[in-house]
């Protein structure tokens, strides 16, 4: 079993509209045994929308421990706040004379707990979201929903990958695609580990390629083997100039460019992969090709 | 006029809260003392537009402890606090795994020995000055590999800005977790960049329940629209966001923003709208 992770440091370079348009190509075409998919972006899911997916099993997801004042011990002595280095102590805006803890603040370090002489603190656990397993026309989805503004995020990935794989080993599926999340911490770094191969959609923008160098640094450190596409290709030909250098000096293969096409966001907006509603567009043929490529590339590593 | 902190965020990456940022403190730089931070650490573009000159770069750090082994009696007292397995009791020394710190100083507070000092482990880098607008110009770089955001975020916002400044601009990271939580805090107004599609839908969403629960305000700029897009449009007045500005989907300006042009650059009619954008935030601020 292998699995493919799609990143681009960048947001919005066409991550997720590429995902959704190889799961339509790996049930089409090759791929014996289908594929599992994981949204590892869990902070902004998105690949659900695109995928019609119907959910088969629903799981809470807890997460860390916040800390919470029980109002009737505390005695206002004030010994917590300057223990708290997230400025999360604040006084009480109901009781006078007492201290509560902004939840949104809080780290959930518990040194609050360990300072209070009353023993008023305590840790509770919170759930932080959920996550999916659910059936979709190309293979199984695996996917969450991370509660607005918790933390954690790297957590499920974790948890999301790993239901992935072992469903894909289990029903011997030699394939997982993983949807990444932008960026280059926690969340990218637990969606990249154990990867096989890692596909960076770049944009060629300065902040595009500004940002594809960050991402490839990553990956690099963490040992993911990398392969590059550019999407929106024609919108900025200097730009792919730059990429196709600094790939040539980074020895990272180019696989192939997307041109700039309003078909895909409107395939979005009507909740298809684009090579399904829009087979023969300039878009949908690159990415078939690409999709080839990727697949040889996986196939006997 | 009292001091305004403005947030622009999205949810989902790439809908233009960079192009928004930017144009928007160009926008106001004409009027006002303004002071830009660029709070997408991971992926830090403003620069790339504005052009800042830098004169001050100090490191971003999360405090590690250190312990002495020779107070130490390994009664492991700091291995139970942690509440991030930052700490682990291996034999007869105490380890300390760097990148799990949170740099809480819990461990330091409750070694009953004083045997833990911290010492400061640097996670990326600083840097303020002028953009070449001449107004105040801020942003932080995580170090590749670093897995947390949160600590050189909130260290940039407490960087000296000038004390004349009337309005900061934070572009936030995308997302909808703790890092934008760290962007938002403080801030008198929300500025939800979304695009008309139901990725940019779904993660306005998220955006909507993070400032709701943190009691901002906030209104809603709508980028690459291309005709009505009615479940946006019906979200927006059901959670009582205003739309605030509409920007079309035209190849002109993708081509000019990967260029590095910002928006008011390559349409200047685009100035007005921001400095009346900026009269209605300063009214729903402070309602």
């Amino acid at each position: 079993m292998k699995q493919l992770v799609i990143l681009s440091g960048k947001g919005g370079t066409g991550k997720t509209s590429i995902c959704a348009a190889f799961a339509h190509l790996a049930s089409i075409e090759g791929s014996q045994g289908g594929i599992v998919l994981a949204d590892a972006d869990v902070d902004a899911a998105n690949l659900r929308l695109v995928l019609s997916p119907v959910e088969a099993e629903t799981t809470e997801f807890w997460g860390g421990s916040l800390a919470e004042i029980d109002p009737d011990v505390c005695i206002g002595c004030g010994e917590c706040v300057p223990v708290c280095r997230y400025y999360a102590v604040l006084d009480d805006p109901q009781r006078l004379n007492k201290k509560w803890i902004d939840p949104v603040a809080c780290d959930g370090c518990a040194a609050c707990v360990y300072a209070c002489p009353t023993s008023a603190i305590r840790m509770v656990v919170q759930q932080e979201g959920f996550w999916f397993r659910s059936d979709t026309a190309y293979g199984t989805l695996f996917h969450a929903e991370l509660f607005p503004g918790r933390e954690n995020s790297g957590k499920l990935v974790t948890l999301v990958k790993q239901n992935a794989r072992l469903w894909a080993e289990e029903h011997q599926v030699p394939l997982v695609i993983i949807d990444g999340p932008p960026g280059i911490v926690c969340p990218v770094i637990s969606a990249c580990a154990g990867a096989d191969l890692g596909l960076i959609i770049a944009e060629p923008s300065l902040a595009g390629i500004h940002d594809l160098k960050r991402i490839q640094a990553t990956m690099q450190h963490f040992r993911v083997p990398q392969v590059i596409a550019i999407n929106k290709a024609d919108i900025y030909p200097d730009g792919v100039q730059q990429i196709r250098e600094f790939a040539d000096k980074n020895n990272i293969q180019v696989l192939g460019e997307v041109p700039f096409d309003p078909l895909i966001p409107h395939s979005m907006l009507l909740g298809l992969p684009v090579t399904e509603k829009f087979p023969d567009s300039d878009s949908s043929r690159a990415i078939r090709h690409l999709w080839q490529t990727v697949a040889t590339l996986i196939e006997p590593l | 006029m009292k001091p305004i902190q403005i947030a622009v965020a999205s949810g989902k990456g790439g809908t233009g809260k960079t192009t928004i940022a930017t144009s928007l403190a160009l926008s106001l730089a004409e009027k006002y003392h303004v002071a830009y931070l660029d709070c997408d650490v991971e992926a830090p573009n403003g620069h790339l537009f504005l052009h800042p000159e830098f004169n001050t770069s100090t490191e971003a750090v999360i405090r590690i402890p250190r312990i002495d082994k020779n107070r130490c009696t390994l009664c492991g007292k700091c291995v139970e606090v942690c509440q991030f397995h930052a700490l682990a009791k291996v034999g007869k020394t105490i380890m300390v795994f760097p990148q799990l710190c949170h740099g809480c100083g819990s461990c330091t507070w409750n070694c009953p020995e004083h045997a833990i000092e911290e010492i400061p482990n640097p996670i990326g880098v600083l840097e303020s000055g002028k953009a070449r607008q001449d107004f105040h110009y801020a942003h932080g770089t995580l170090t590749i590999s670093e897995p947390m955001a949160t600590p050189i975020i909130r260290q940039l916002k407490r960087l000296e800005i000038p004390p004349q400044t009337a309005i900061s601009i934070l572009d936030a990271p995308p997302g909808a977790s703790c890092s934008v939580v760290e962007t938002l805090r403080g801030s008198d107004f929300a500025l939800l960049v979304t695009e008309p599609t139901p990725f940019g839908l779904h993660d306005l969403g998220q955006m909507q329940g993070i400032v709701e629960e943190m009691r901002i305000p906030a209104g809603v700029i709508i980028n690459r629209e291309n005709g009505d897009y009615l479940p946006l449009l019906e979200y927006c007045t059901k959670h009582h966001l205003p739309v605030m500005l509409r920007v079309p989907f035209e190849r002109r300006i993708a081509e000019g923003v990967a260029r590095g042009q910002t928006l008011v650059e390559i349409y200047p009619e685009y100035r007005q709208c921001f400095l009346d954008l900026f009269d209605s935030i300063a009214v729903l601020a402070n309602q």
